[in-house]
């Protein structure tokens, strides 16, 4: 029972990503009819946003400390971080602290410039292009920009922890009357999850309750008409286009002190992404949504012991295999609609 | 001259025989000398070409780039340049600044991209078209097995780089290879008394292992030598090589009764799998009445930084640390770090040591020929590089040494002072028997020249 609700937490926290990159890939998907490869890079950056922005709180200058030596045996350097030296000690130590969290609101306008940049400098150039050459340019795209970061930051991992006071585990085995210590469950990976059911919801509230939403879900229905009503439909696409990024981008930097940001995370995530997206429906919001939480918690239940003793290495191919019986099953996906995708 | 004359003149047969001969005439060279070649790239004018095959892009370029760092400056040294670092402390002085036998180092770079195909392809194309006479780096066990082996068939020395595996110098190990890396037998001896007298001998481990070469041989030699000083091994669970997020790894240890967790990981997988095992509250965790820990067997500083705070008080091992007093690291040290602005990697020490070593067995040799430089290094005895007295043994062309073990430092005084070494346990004790059953199952054979 333990192990079920351990795994189960696990498949939430998991599944919560694989749904904010699904949700942002099938919205691009839904809109502009893009199968865009580089949305996994775009989660990328936006971990490497919360890196950018440690690092620029951690901007110090260097003060000779005659009394200690460094590596050479030199008098060491010493270094202050600006912010500690302009707000005092204990407020800029707590800027520093909270730069992931700060990271949201830094991340946010670059994700929707960098959405922008991409969408109305390469991908708009493809809309009438077959799905396979947009697949390779936006795979292309996806691999310039994870080597772009690599060239700035490096091949290794880079640790960006959660602020302070999120450190440590919440004890759910004591609260529901279990052993303590037995079914634990790190803070910062429970308000991961609750942050991605605010982002979900604030997207399904920004299209189902404003004009600007209503207009889009519009033309996802039927673009040639709402085009022909004088509605520039093409703006508002390339607006959902940003609102994705930012989307994805924001995942990323909440995602930082889970997995320690490295220049290929965006890939690692983009394969069962689009998994997710296939199997939720294309072009299906609240499909992308469910298939990234069912996938999560499958892929998490598939790696138990138990699992893996009866069928060795499904935790690798559970996806796959699910997403196989889906297809067979119901060849849209689990809410895909008739016609997208197909002739 | 008219297009009409050019017509006339250009006919498909002398399109043909030109070609045939300004072929035969581009050949010629190749064949004259490849025959009067005695050994693979014997080399003839007055450079000498050494092969630096290291990962420069993947997920150990970081790695990669400090071992050509590393590569550089043992050129420089060799050719008389910079203040000499180790050729100054190194016990053999028969290298004197004047390259290799009088033959000015020069260098080509492959790229391994931590990819065994890719590294093997690149390894032959530095052997076939640059005449590299020498082989050497790397940063994966895998990558070493298969370039090992192309190494022996070319007839070329094989210096490998930063390689753990116990079957590099085990099952797979070829006369023509030589590896100046510990492996993770050694890992295991080093580290199992330190755990026991550090944790107690009334232990439970609990192992999550790198699902490949390296990682199987790592699991088995520290399961080994715990478990002869009385723990007992809970579990091993192999992982997929690059599962990102352990936590569905890492959650199921909550519901053993283990109070040790193993992380049989390297690079990203450990920075990962570390940092989530903490983040579970596995260190404040309290089993059978004792504290819970988590042993990492194999360190690397560079990888360590990935983990941040999370390393502070973890147990491993290492090869060598910039930290270290002896003459030899300090003259290493002093070198790389003016040259740098930053200490070397442990990578970066191995692959300098070993061109260096080449080097020497070469000018000892008084030959190239692979054959004469792999009599010279079996059995060497030297010291002065770092890691103090060390024997090549003939038998399987592993180094025998002291090794680190390391810990996690609690107060580092700056962003390279992350390990701090808790002892340096001697060779003696970590050295076994050439047909000791975890290296059984290959044997050196003969030294191919080529």
């Amino acid at each position: 029972m333990e192990t079920i609700l351990l795994q189960l937490l696990n498949g939430l926290d998991k599944g919560s990503a694989y749904a904010l990159i699904a949700l942002g890939l099938t919205l691009i998907f839904g809109t502009l009819g893009v199968v865009n490869f580089a949305h996994g890079a775009i989660f990328m950056i936006g971990a490497f946003c919360a890196v950018t922005l440690s690092k620029l709180l951690n901007l110090s200058f260097e003060t000779i400390d005659p009394d200690k030596v460094d590596f050479l045996g030199n008098p060491a350097k010493i270094k202050t971080p600006y912010v500690e030296a302009w707000f005092g000690p204990e407020f800029g130590h707590a800027l520093i602290d909270w730069s992931v969290p700060l990271a949201i609101l830094f991340s946010i306008p670059i994700m929707i410039v960098v959405g922008f940049a991409m969408e109305r400098g390469l991908i708009k150039h493809f809309y009438k292009r077959p799905h396979a050459d947009q697949i390779l340019v936006t795979f292309g795209l996806a691999i310039v920009l994870q080597e772009i970061i690599k060239y700035f930051y490096g091949a290794n991992p880079i640790s960006t922890p959660a602020p302070d006071a999120f450190k440590g585990s919440f004890d759910f085995g004591a609260m529901l009357g279990f052993d303590p210590n037995l079914i634990i469950y790190p803070y910062w990976r429970l308000i991961y999850f609750g942050f991605a059911a605010v982002v979900i919801g604030a997207v399904f509230s920004f299209l189902q309750f404003t004009t600007f939403g209503m207009v889009v879900r519009a033309g996802m229905a039927d673009r040639e008409t709402v085009g022909l009503l004088g509605i520039n439909i093409d703006r508002r696409f390339t607006i959902m286009f940003g609102l994705a990024s930012a989307v994805a981008g924001v995942a990323g930097v909440m995602y930082a002190p889970i997995l320690s940001p490295n220049y290929h995370m965006g890939m690692d995530f983009l394969v069962l992404c689009f998994v997710v997206v296939v199997v939720g429906g294309m072009g299906s919001l609240p499909g992308a949504v469910a298939a990234g939480f069912l996938l999560g918690i499958l892929e998490s239940f598939s790696s138990m012991n138990a699992v893996k003793s009866v069928l060795p290495g499904i935790d690798q191919i559970i996806i796959y295999v699910v997403a196989i019986v889906i297809l067979l099953t119901r060849p849209r996906g689990l809410m895909g609609k008739k016609g997208v995708m197909e002739e | 001259m008219s297009k009409t004359d050019l017509t006339r003149h250009t006919t498909r047969r002398t399109v043909l025989r030109t070609g045939a001969i300004a072929g035969a005439g581009l050949a010629l060279p190749t064949i004259f000398t490849s025959g009067a070649r005695a050994f693979t790239n014997e080399p003839m004018g007055g450079t000498v070409t050494l092969g630096f095959n290291v990962p420069q892009s993947g997920a150990y370029a970081d790695e990669g780039a400090d071992e050509l760092r590393a590569y550089q400056l043992a050129v420089e040294h060799l050719n008389g340049e910079g203040d000499g670092g180790m050729l100054n402390t190194f016990s053999s002085k028969v290298l004197e600044g004047n390259g290799i036998m009088g033959k000015k180092v020069e260098y080509v770079t492959g790229d391994t991209q931590t990819k065994s195909d890719a590294a093997r392809a690149s390894a032959k194309s530095m052997i076939e078209k640059d005449g590299a006479v020498m082989i050497t780096g790397g940063s994966s066990s895998g990558v070493a097995v298969a370039v090992q082996g192309l190494c022996q068939e070319a007839g070329v020395i094989f210096m490998a780089g930063l390689t753990h595996s116990n079957d590099t110098t085990g099952k797979d190990k070829k006369a023509n290879g030589f590896r100046h890396f510990f492996n993770a037998y050694m890992s295991g001896a080093a580290l199992a008394p330190v755990l026991a007298a550090r944790y107690g001998a009334d232990r439970k481990a609990y192992h999550l292992t790198a699902d490949y070469t390296w990682g199987w041989t790592q699991e088995e030699s520290i399961a080994a030598a715990t478990e002869a000083l009385g723990w007992q091994t809970v579990n091993k669970v192999r992982t997929p090589l690059g599962a990102g997020d352990f936590s569905s790894y890492i959650t199921p240890v909550l519901q053993t009764d283990a109070d040790v967790l193993i992380l049989n990981h390297y690079g990203g997988d450990m920075v990962n799998s570390l940092t989530n095992a903490v983040q579970f509250g596995l260190r404040e965790k309290m089993v059978n009445g004792k504290q819970f820990e988590i042993v990492v067997p194999l360190f690397s500083r560079l990888m360590a930084r990935g983990a941040g705070e999370n390393i502070k008080g973890i147990l491993g091992s290492t090869n060598w640390h910039w930290s270290l007093t002896d003459e030899g690291s300090q003259a290493f040290v002093r070198s790389f770090g003016t040259k740098y602005g930053f200490p070397p990697s442990q990578a970066a020490h191995t692959c300098y040591v070993q061109t260096l070593l080449y080097a020497d067995a070469v000018a000892r040799a008084g030959s190239f020929n692979p054959c004469a430089v792999v009599e010279a290094l079996e059995g060497f005895e030297f010291d002065g590089l770092g890691n103090g007295p060390t024997l090549y043994r003939a038998e399987d062309h592993q180094c025998f040494k002291d090794v680190l073990v390391v810990r996690g430092k609690e107060n580092p005084t700056s962003e390279f002072d992350l390990l701090e070494v808790v002892e340096v346990t001697p060779a003696s004790q970590v050295t076994y028997a050439p047909d000791h059953p975890m290296f059984a199952g290959g044997a050196l054979g003969a030294c191919n020249a080529g």
